[in-house]
């Protein structure tokens, strides 16, 4: 054996076995498409059968005396009378209501611990502008202390958005369970987050400077300057599209070499792949619907403040709201007080698409259910209410196949409490994701556990 | 008898436009009818009147009679407390909360910065507070002087403070007053102290000078007493005599902390000079100290589920308000923030749920456990006779996440009505956009003259967020 010939083996070697990981990596991304039947390491798994409960599937009718099956992780049969397979565990479930786990589609769960004075624990804005290349899903830590914490309270699945420039990069739909981002995720890459340019005047707060507002027409032409250089991002990526496009048809045209970020661009350009555009008020909303009209892209917006003031552009361009201002105060001094608490009303009254979310990071998504209800307090039916942060954050996703009410074969993301789900008095006794009936600790427990009985 | 007559009559009216001059004006009767009375100390009554007479709970049980004048409202179905009292807030604070030159700062007080027109009273309102804790900022170890006030929105400033509420002063211990979670600013030097080491001593250092002080006050008084000539009175020290009035027993301290350890320490600081602190504010990890804190009679007044929002406040716990009420803590729940201050009823529902505090104490801790805590329960923070006619209507049951505030009264005085702030929304869109065409307002694209500098309201949720430079 000549040393040529063992250096080629060797190289040989080499490539078989890059070729095997590059294949492996498919397939484990494939298995991120988290069907269901995996099966994570926490909780508990098998054959469960939730008797005599009050079942709100949310998709339909409330059966107020019925049965849950969770088989393979899935909801196998549900009704007032099904069958139980033999070797399930029976939870007697009297008195107990069953709930599709709820879905914040807002957060920023898993890409922050702590946000303030521990910059080591926050991995949600990259440096630079456009970023469509950064995932979401790669920076969520899957043993974050906020998963239990969110979970023990029926919150089962969260998108998680990257923050950061204009082009933030592309949010991760996860379920609050498992060991790895892939066992987690039910959707790797949903959407691309978008800071859509707006006009501000604001130019940060700093108590040591005397910070002035920016001049307004200089704030006009800085939003300008923003917006053309999306666009022209856009054309570009569409172009780099083409061109790969057709250099993979015929090999003797000149080779276009890879751009890591317009690569990330060619879905969402092309329309195929949701776009997430963050804003707010009338204006800027209007704006994206301009520009996805123009652009001819997917497009749903996460904010929402005045959404129900654009009902027909968002209708026409079938755009959906992830509407995350229930916690936040008026803009402007002379907004009625219950403005933001009364925009979801106004949503469904004007037929928009729409969810609630926390638009919280991670401590605080726990509190979804009570976003919920308040919406439900100024204007919302209850029925409306629940399915906001159930059925209607699954359609926007897409997941509605899968997730967000209780009908058979799909996923047993379930939550079993005392009563009403959306109440601050009600007691959460199981939770259930893909199958798996959680333990309902936390750190929060923990601590709890640990001094409650300290003298 | 005509000119007597004349005369008379001429009393009657001058004497009424004196009552009106010197009370703003006349206080109707009101009576409250028929509600589910939440009462916060004596449980709840079914289907109660509440009668109202000078701003004053006059009398409360069923049936009962009522003048041909008195204004009635039916609260049937309706559910009647307390109004709520949040002991942690920098609502109607103009400006900075901080006064951040230097780390003891006991001379400023938030007397001096309140606005009465701040929106955020409106909204507290429409929640349901009646009452608020005007506490300085915590970026300084000793901070400014407090005002306890009702949010009686509409009037003038001078009536909002609650005059015979005792005077108090904010501290703070930890992150914060060390200031490291702010880059130091170029060219600046970062301000002593840096560590929870230097906090402590820089309110050690405080209070030995105002123990000096109270000494030469005492020499001087004892002088003045004994008809000395040579008396000299010492000369007035702005930033100690707050200080002095606490070793008196005069001014309630209110410590912001987070960390057990610090929060221990500030009461073994007190159990050294000799007072009590009356609350340790956020105490975020109080309940690890409960026993500690309940042995010397230290109200705590905390946040119901916030948490991880920094690294102090990583260990916090929602079980918090249950751990400190089982060990015969005086609780309350405060806001610290415009936003939340408007769902306190809600923060107060969950304590039910974390660890399962029974709901009539757990309604206390947004009434009258704060209202005590402030040293104002002789006036308000329950509905019991005599007490100020302090009240909300609810539409429901103020822990349900569907209830909604219907009406809120201060002394009697309605300062929140839905029912009229809907009515009046149709006037003052059509008055908005009335203001919106003058030329001072369109848009310069549109051929109007733009404002020279529109400002983007920034409203500060929680101390760090923005506008109070890393409060909370």
């Amino acid at each position: 054996m000549t040393i040529t010939n063992y250096k080629s083996r060797i190289t040989r070697f080499f490539f078989y076995l890059c070729l095997s990981v590059f294949i492996c990596g498919q397939i484990s991304f494939v298995h991120a498409q988290n069907d269901g039947s995996q099966q994570n390491q926490t909780g508990k798994a098998g054959i469960f059968a939730i008797t005599n409960a009050r079942i709100v599937t949310v998709s339909g009718a409330v059966i107020e005396n019925g049965t849950v099956v969770v088989q393979n992780g899935k909801i196998a049969a549900v009704g007032a009378s099904v069958s139980i397979p033999g070797g399930a565990e029976l939870i007697e479930a009297r008195g107990l209501s069953v709930y599709p786990g709820m879905i914040d589609a807002g957060t920023n769960l898993g890409l922050t611990e702590i946000g303030l004075g521990v910059p080591g624990s926050v991995d949600t804005a990259e440096g630079g502008e456009m970023n469509a290349n950064a995932k979401a899903i790669l920076g969520i830590n899957p043993h974050s202390t906020h998963v239990n914490v969110t979970r023990v309270n029926g919150i089962t699945t969260v998108m998680s958005l990257p923050t950061g420039g204009i082009i933030s990069g592309q949010s991760a739909v996860i379920n609050l369970n498992g060991s790895t981002q892939s066992e987690m995720a039910l959707i790797p890459t949903y959407g691309l987050v978008i800071n859509f340019p707006r006009i501000t005047t604001f130019s940060g707060f700093n108590p040591f400077a005397n910070t002035q507002p920016v001049d307004f027409n200089e704030a006009v032409k800085q939003r300008d300057k923003r917006l053309d250089d999306l666009k022209t991002l856009f054309k570009t990526s569409e172009n780099y599209g083409k061109v790969q496009d057709a250099f993979a048809k015929d090999k003797s045209l000149p080779y276009p070499s890879k751009d890591i970020k317009m690569e990330a661009m060619i879905p969402y350009v092309r329309g195929e792949k949701p776009i997430v555009f963050v804003a707010e008020r009338e204006r800027d909303i209007r704006a994206v619907v301009k520009f996805v009209e123009q652009m001819k892209v997917k497009g749903v917006i996460i904010g929402g403040q005045e959404a129900w003031k654009v009902a027909d552009g968002l209708k026409k361009n079938n755009i959906s709201v992830i509407y995350k201002n229930i916690y936040n105060l008026p803009v402007q001094d002379d907004d009625a007080y219950d403005y933001l608490f009364s925009a979801p009303a106004k949503m469904q009254q004007a037929g928009i698409r729409f969810c609630i979310s926390t638009g919280d990071s991670g401590p605080e998504i726990r509190d979804l259910p009570y976003h919920a209800g308040s919406a439900g307090a100024y204007g919302l039916s209850k029925e409306e209410a629940l399915k906001s942060v159930t059925l209607y954050p699954a359609q926007i996703l897409g997941l509605s196949d899968r997730i967000g009410s209780i009908d058979t074969g799909k996923i047993a993301n379930l939550v079993i409490a005392d009563g009403d789900i959306l109440e601050p008095r009600t007691n959460v006794k199981y939770v259930f994701i893909n199958g798996r009936m959680l333990p309902l600790t936390s750190r929060h427990t923990d601590l709890f556990e640990q001094f409650k009985d300290r003298k | 008898m005509k000119k007597f007559t004349a005369f008379f009559l001429l009393q009657i009216l001058l004497l009424t436009a004196f009552n009106f001059a010197v009370f703003g004006q006349t206080k109707k009767e009101v009576l409250i009818r028929n509600a589910t009375v939440i009462t916060a100390i004596h449980g709840n009554l079914e289907n109660t009147d509440i009668l109202i007479q000078n701003g004053k709970i006059a009398r409360i049980g069923k049936n009962l009679k009522a003048a041909s004048n008195t204004q009635v409202i039916d609260a049937s179905g309706k559910f009647v407390t307390p109004g709520i009292i949040d002991c942690h807030s920098h609502a109607m604070m103009d400006g900075s909360v901080n006064e951040f030159s230097y780390s003891v700062t006991s001379m400023v007080t938030t007397r001096d910065i309140l606005n009465p027109t701040d929106i955020s009273i409106y909204r507290a309102l429409a929640g349901g507070v009646t009452a608020a804790n005007l506490l300085h900022g915590s970026a300084n170890s000793i901070g400014g002087q407090n005002t306890v006030v009702k949010f009686k929105y509409g009037r003038a400033v001078e009536d909002f403070p609650v005059a015979d509420a005792p005077p108090g002063i904010k501290f703070a211990l930890g992150e914060n007053p060390k200031q490291t979670n702010q880059p130091t600013q170029p060219g600046r030097t970062p301000r002593y102290p840096r560590t929870r080491m230097g906090v402590m001593e820089t309110i050690r250092d405080a209070f030995l000078r105002a123990r000096d002080y109270r000494r030469a006050l005492d020499d001087y008084r004892a002088k003045v007493d004994k008809k000395d000539k040579t008396a000299v009175a010492p000369r007035r020290e702005l930033e100690l005599e707050p200080l002095v009035e606490i070793l008196e027993g005069k001014r309630l301290v209110h410590s912001h902390g987070y960390r057990s350890d610090e929060l221990l320490n500030v009461l073994l600081l007190a159990d050294e000079f000799g007072f009590r602190v009356a609350t340790l504010q956020h105490a975020l990890e109080a309940y690890k100290i409960a026993p500690e804190i309940a042995k010397r009679g230290t109200g705590v007044s905390i946040f119901t589920d916030s948490w991880g929002y920094k690294l102090e406040a990583f260990d916090a716990i929602p079980y918090n308000a249950y751990i400190l009420w089982k060990n015969g803590v005086n609780v309350s729940i405060n806001s610290d923030s415009e936003e939340r201050i408007r769902r306190l009823n809600l923060d107060a529902a969950k304590v039910e749920k974390y660890g399962g505090v029974p709901e009539e104490e757990a309604l206390k801790m947004i009434t009258l456990n704060p209202a005590k805590q402030l040293g104002i329960d002789k006036r308000t923070g329950s509905i019991e006779q005599g007490k100020d006619a302090d009240i909300v209507i609810w539409n429901a049951h103020p822990f349900s996440v569907y209830a909604r505030a219907d009406m809120t009264m201060i002394e009697g005085e309605v300062f929140f009505d839905r029912a009229k702030d809907l009515a009046n929304r149709d006037a003052l869109q059509r008055e908005r956009e009335t203001l919106e065409k003058l030329d001072i307002n369109r848009p310069p694209g549109s051929g109007g003259t733009a404002p020279k500098i529109p400002s983007e309201k920034r409203q500060a949720d929680r101390d760090e967020a923005v506008g109070d430079g890393g409060n909370h």
